[in-house]
């Protein structure tokens, strides 16, 4: 078995249009960069794909990554806790406009709806928003005296995601806090494509370091040296 | 009424219910002024809602790791015993009761514990981020504010007219004027500029404060 994709564009393969891709990274960190940016060349090339829902805990920043994603026009509608970053241009604008939709999920409930997709959990109960705006409509419960809101799962057709290290089998590591939603989403995903710095043979990841077990891996492409959102930012760079 | 905390002075005082060893969230902007305050002798160990424990101050301008950032993402340095998680653990953190105090900034606060402070009302675009989970599992969840608005509204409320988020969630609240605790669904006066009589703290709070038969005098050194 070898789950190595020689180009970017292998790797994003049969993502179409109207489908919900979940995109990890907690800001700029952990964000895959190159993917997201190919498949943007892709958009811009054939016009597809568009219509697309996109989960990320955030809407974007600058000219660059998920942003210029919402910015050429690729996204219908983003679940995301926090739509606002140094540089929110792209979403507020389409939002304000009623060009792109918005579910606004608390951040603890965005992870555990991923976590609870990948994990074959339709429904759970948290505290987070009972007697808030953000449970309007939602089913609620009393558990040992106390109240708490029912969420549902959240599941993708496909997740992009960024790790350090990966081997053939599809194994994976993060580097630092980029790990963040990456794992969740790695399970989320019914096609989980993965950019990794380096890639290595099975055997070369201790068992003992691996934090996402390749069975939740579909596709991995390498690509050394990733840029940083937020290094791309403050150079000014745009890919729109 | 002639003086007040500084907001520097708000999270000094803060810092000095926090006990060494303890598990510490703090909300994104003014509350994470917290850690700077940290009484010699102890060390809290703090948690970012993006997979990080036992993280210490900002690097060097120029030294950044944009791998390693809090929840509002600003670069940060790690401490001897930091670990990191994914994002479904960061929050079981939160709502499973392991943390022992979240502080958070506030617009309002009630009588009765809830909280608003994602939302000044339905205009731009809406954001809540991690607040409506934090709000809810850690031991003690404490505010730290001003004690009125610019324009010199209470902010400690008998009802909050902003949008919640959370309901009964907070149990202390630092202000520019006095420490509250919120028990039983009333604000209990703990302690209060020396400067300043009941009366004056109460025509400046929005519900009714209980006053104990001691109320502590609230002193914070020039920082």
């Amino acid at each position: 078995m070898d789950k190595t994709v020689p180009t970017l564009a292998d790797a994003l393969a049969g993502i179409e249009d109207g489908m919900t891709v979940m995109i990890g990274g907690f800001g700029g960190s952990g964000a895959p960069i190159e993917l997201i940016h190919a498949l943007i060349d892709r958009y811009r090339d054939t016009g597809s794909p568009g219509n697309l829902t996109v989960v990320n805990n955030n809407a974007g920043n600058g000219r660059i990554g998920l942003a210029a994603m919402i910015d050429i026009g690729m996204v219908a509608k983003m679940i995301c806790s926090f739509p606002r970053s140094v540089d929110p241009r792209a979403f507020t604008d389409r939002y304000l406009a009623g060009k792109i939709g918005l579910e606004l999920v608390p951040q603890g409930t965005l992870a555990e709806r991923i976590r609870a997709g990948g994990a074959g959990i339709p429904a759970f109960y948290t505290p987070a928003t009972y007697g808030t705006d953000l449970a309007a409509g939602k089913p609620v419960g009393e558990f040992d005296g106390k109240m708490y809101v029912q969420e549902r799962w959240l599941r993708a057709d496909v997740s992009i995601i960024k790790a350090e290290l990966a081997d053939r089998l599809g194994n994976l590591t993060y580097r630092r806090a980029a790990r963040n939603f990456s794992p969740l989403m790695a399970a989320a995903g019914k096609i989980t494509i993965v950019q990794a710095t380096r890639i290595v043979e099975p055997g070369e990841i201790d068992p003992e370091q691996v934090i996402t077990p390749g069975i939740y891996v579909d596709r991995v492409v390498e690509v050394t040296a990733p840029a940083q959102e937020e290094a791309l930012m403050r150079a000014g760079v745009a890919h729109v | 009424m002639t003086d007040k905390l500084s907001n520097a002075q708000i999270a000094w005082r803060a810092a000095q219910d926090i006990s060494d060893g303890a598990y510490v969230n703090l909300g994104i902007g003014f509350p994470e002024m917290v850690a700077k305050f940290q009484p010699p002798g102890r060390q809290a160990i703090f948690h970012t809602e993006n997979g990080v424990l036992n993280f210490g101050q900002s690097p060097p301008e120029g030294e950044e790791d944009w791998d390693l950032i809090n929840a509002g993402k600003k670069a940060i340095t790690l401490l001897p015993g930091a670990s990191f998680f994914d994002h479904a653990q960061s929050f079981g953190m939160v709502r499973g009761g392991h943390l022992d105090v979240a502080i958070l900034g506030a617009f309002e606060v009630a009588e009765t514990g809830d909280l608003a402070n994602w939302s000044t009302g339905p205009k731009g675009v809406p954001a809540v981020g991690g607040a409506m989970d934090l709000v809810h599992g850690a031991k003690r969840v404490a505010v730290i504010t001003d004690h009125v608005t610019k324009d010199g509204r209470p902010k400690l409320v008998k009802k909050c007219s902003l949008p919640l988020t959370g309901v009964a969630c907070v149990t202390r609240v630092y202000t520019s004027l006095a420490v509250v605790d919120i028990e039983n669904n009333r604000f209990v006066l703990r302690e209060k500029l020396p400067s300043m009589t009941v009366q004056q703290l109460q025509d400046v709070t929005g519900a009714e404060l209980v006053v104990p038969n001691t109320v502590g005098d609230l002193v914070a050194p020039e920082v």
